[in-house]
């Protein structure tokens, strides 16, 4: 599903430039749910962001679904972003003057959905994260776990092919977060290819695979034991 | 732009943002509201200068005559001529149209009336009704010699202010008779000239009365009218010099004149005197555009501003709505489209607001220099037109910037 080569990416910071991904080299396979573990500053968001075609790598290849990602028009990147990519961000990013169903649905907006199939479709999500009863209520009237079940309806309405979390419980209480890891879980089971970016060890425990990030290069990837975040709660 | 999808996803951008959409809607529709009192005062004052000097705007021509300076035809120099009523008639059968006031005159230099026993000469002129714009005679009591006065050959009279203070002294004039070479005269009006005393102290009868009881036959002195006001003064100067050729050609063709005879007729026009009038209002005009322009571009401005500040403060919401998939095109439509749709419509309530208000106070501030303050709706309508475009090209720009931001620096902004 996603096939990465030597994978480089430095930033400028004033007049010196700071080596971020010193050649990442990593696959992920159809329906795996791997975490990508470092402390802060190891290159773990930008490697994310990468993936999710916010950023772009100085060099290296990058294959999506068989498809090479590089230097793409804004244009086509949105396309590729809208058909293949769902976003969970720490801070949510729902649209604070949409309510959740309408936040559900935009993604389906961009795919040229009509209104009331995307309504439809939303609707579906919502019910599948436990939300229904709060269609109408706006993100300001939600809580966290609320908002980032939102956030994740929004991310599988589009239907992409893979899901990047980047620090998706980072904002959350511990319950909260063993709950959201619970419907990351459901989601992984029923197929769906998930990529977490976290710090957080009991979060990655949940994961099927760590891959321990530090200093731009990729120190360890190993196949875990998952925990079921049920058990936790 | 007729995507009902994007229409619904702008209305609900609007509905959900009340206050943004107010305070756009607010600033475009006070910025048009104060565009449309400007342009309507500015009208008012420029048609209350135009009435105040409105009597120097007057392009009055006079025809008269004297004797021939040359040899013409076999005719011996030192001819007198003498214009008849035919000459006048010929002249307002051909250009009657384009005249605003016109009037033939006949006169005696001196005429001795008497009112008990007051008695005084005076310049005594028989004319036309029209008479009285021409010569600028305001009227104080009574009325002007009309065209009964004309038709019937009335011993109607006006006299000047001077004439009532001597003749009358403090008494009302009005329906008295005065009486020369044994006629009695009735007077009939009183009238004022800003010529002062010399002006004042004339007496206005009927032409055709004036010509009957003095002998003059069908004998006139002098043709004088004038021309309508022109948008400026190089047509004003254009029309009426190729008025006063034609004039001159027919009359001197009909009284067998010479060509470059230049004392035998004589037409006097007074155009000259009207550029100072024309120079001021262009100059009104000028300052009023002027102010328009600026205020426009200040509303211009306003609206940019508040596209930057549209395109900021939504900057994260562009970062979401960039990684969802929202093509850059479709941020910059979104932008525009939302914007347009609130500045036609408030420019339109600013407008409508406005020229209400004009309406409806305009004419308390009716004053000697103000008058009808109003606006042509055409202007008014394309200043919002102009208004809306500029707003969108001005909103074009950041809304560009907005949608260029990469999405991962967009959905940082906090």
């Amino acid at each position: 599903m996603i096939e990465i080569k030597e994978l480089h990416k430095s930033y400028k910071v004033g007049k010196n430039s700071l080596h971020v991904l010193k050649g990442i080299n990593f696959s992920v396979k159809e329906g795996e749910l791997v975490s990508i573990m470092g402390s802060s500053g190891s290159g773990k968001s930008t490697l994310l962001n990468i993936l999710g075609m916010l950023d772009e790598a100085d060099s290296g290849s990058y294959h999506l679904d068989g498809v090479q990602i590089k230097n793409l028009s804004e244009k086509v990147a949105a396309n590729y972003r809208n058909k293949f990519l769902g976003f969970i961000f720490q801070s949510f990013n729902l649209i604070n003057y949409k309510n959740a169903l309408d936040n559900v649905a935009l993604p389906l907006y961009y795919q040229n959905v009509g209104r009331r199939e995307r309504t439809d479709i939303a609707m579906s999500y919502l019910e599948k994260v436990g939300l229904a009863d709060w269609a109408k209520h706006l993100p300001t009237e939600l809580s966290g776990g609320q908002k980032q079940r939102v956030a994740i309806a929004r991310a599988l309405a589009g239907q992409p092919k893979v899901i990047l979390a980047d620090e998706l419980t980072g904002a959350l209480d511990t319950r909260t977060s063993y709950e959201i890891m619970d419907l990351i879980q459901q989601i992984n089971d029923e197929g769906k290819t998930i990529l977490v970016v976290t710090h957080e060890e009991d979060i990655a425990e949940m994961t099927k695979r760590i891959v321990n990030l530090k200093d731009g290069i990729i120190i360890d990837d190993k196949k875990v034991n998952q925990v079921k975040a049920m058990a936790n709660v | 732009m007729f995507s009902i999808e994007r229409w619904t996803e702008v209305f609900d951008a609007i509905r959900k943002n009340k206050l943004r959409t107010f305070l756009t809607g607010f600033s475009v529709a006070i910025g048009i509201l104060i565009l449309v009192l400007l342009l309507g005062v500015g009208e008012g004052m420029k048609n209350g200068v135009e009435e105040q000097f409105e009597q120097d705007a007057k392009n009055r021509i006079s025809i008269w005559t004297g004797v021939t300076s040359v040899e013409y035809k076999g005719l011996n120099p030192g001819r007198r001529i003498q214009m008849e009523n035919k000459d006048y008639e010929i002249l307002v059968s051909n250009y009657g149209e384009e005249f605003e006031y016109k009037s033939s005159m006949n006169r005696n230099w001196n005429a001795v009336f008497s009112h008990e026993n007051n008695t005084g000469s005076y310049r005594i002129e028989g004319v036309l009704p029209d008479y009285q714009f021409l010569e600028n005679a305001g009227m104080i009591q009574g009325r002007f010699i009309n065209f009964e006065d004309q038709e019937n050959y009335t011993k109607h009279v006006v006299i000047g202010k001077k004439v009532r203070s001597e003749l009358f002294e403090d008494k009302n004039p009005l329906g008295k008779l005065i009486k020369s070479n044994g006629i009695n005269y009735k007077v009939v009006g009183v009238y004022q000239d800003p010529g002062g005393d010399r002006e004042e102290s004339r007496i206005f009868l009927a032409l055709s009365t004036m010509q009957k009881v003095f002998g003059r036959g069908n004998d006139i002195a002098n043709i004088s009218f004038t021309l309508p006001k022109e948008s400026n003064y190089e047509v004003a100067l254009e029309k009426s010099s190729a008025l006063v050729n034609e004039i001159e050609t027919i009359l001197k063709g009909k009284h067998t004149v010479a060509p470059f005879d230049t004392s035998a007729i004589r037409v006097n026009n007074s155009i000259e005197n009207a550029k100072q009038f024309y120079d001021l209002t262009d100059n009104i005009n000028l300052f009023f555009w002027g102010v328009g322009i600026a205020s426009l571009l200040a509303g211009i401005i306003g609206v940019s501003n508040i596209m930057l500040i549209i395109v900021k403060e939504r900057t994260k919401e562009i970062g979401i709505r960039k990684a969802l998939g929202a093509k850059p095109g479709s941020i910059i439509w979104m932008i525009l489209h939302e914007s347009i749709f609130i500045t036609s419509i408030s420019g339109f309530i600013g407008l409508l607001l406005g020229l209400l208000l004009l309406e409806s106070v305009g004419s308390l501030i009716q004053s000697e220099f103000i008058s009808n303050p109003e606006v042509n709706l055409n202007v008014a309508i394309s200043t919002v037109i102009v208004l809306v475009i500029a707003g969108a090209i001005a909103g074009f720009f950041p809304a560009r910037r907005g949608a260029k931001i990469k999405p991962i620096v967009a959905l940082r902004d906090e």
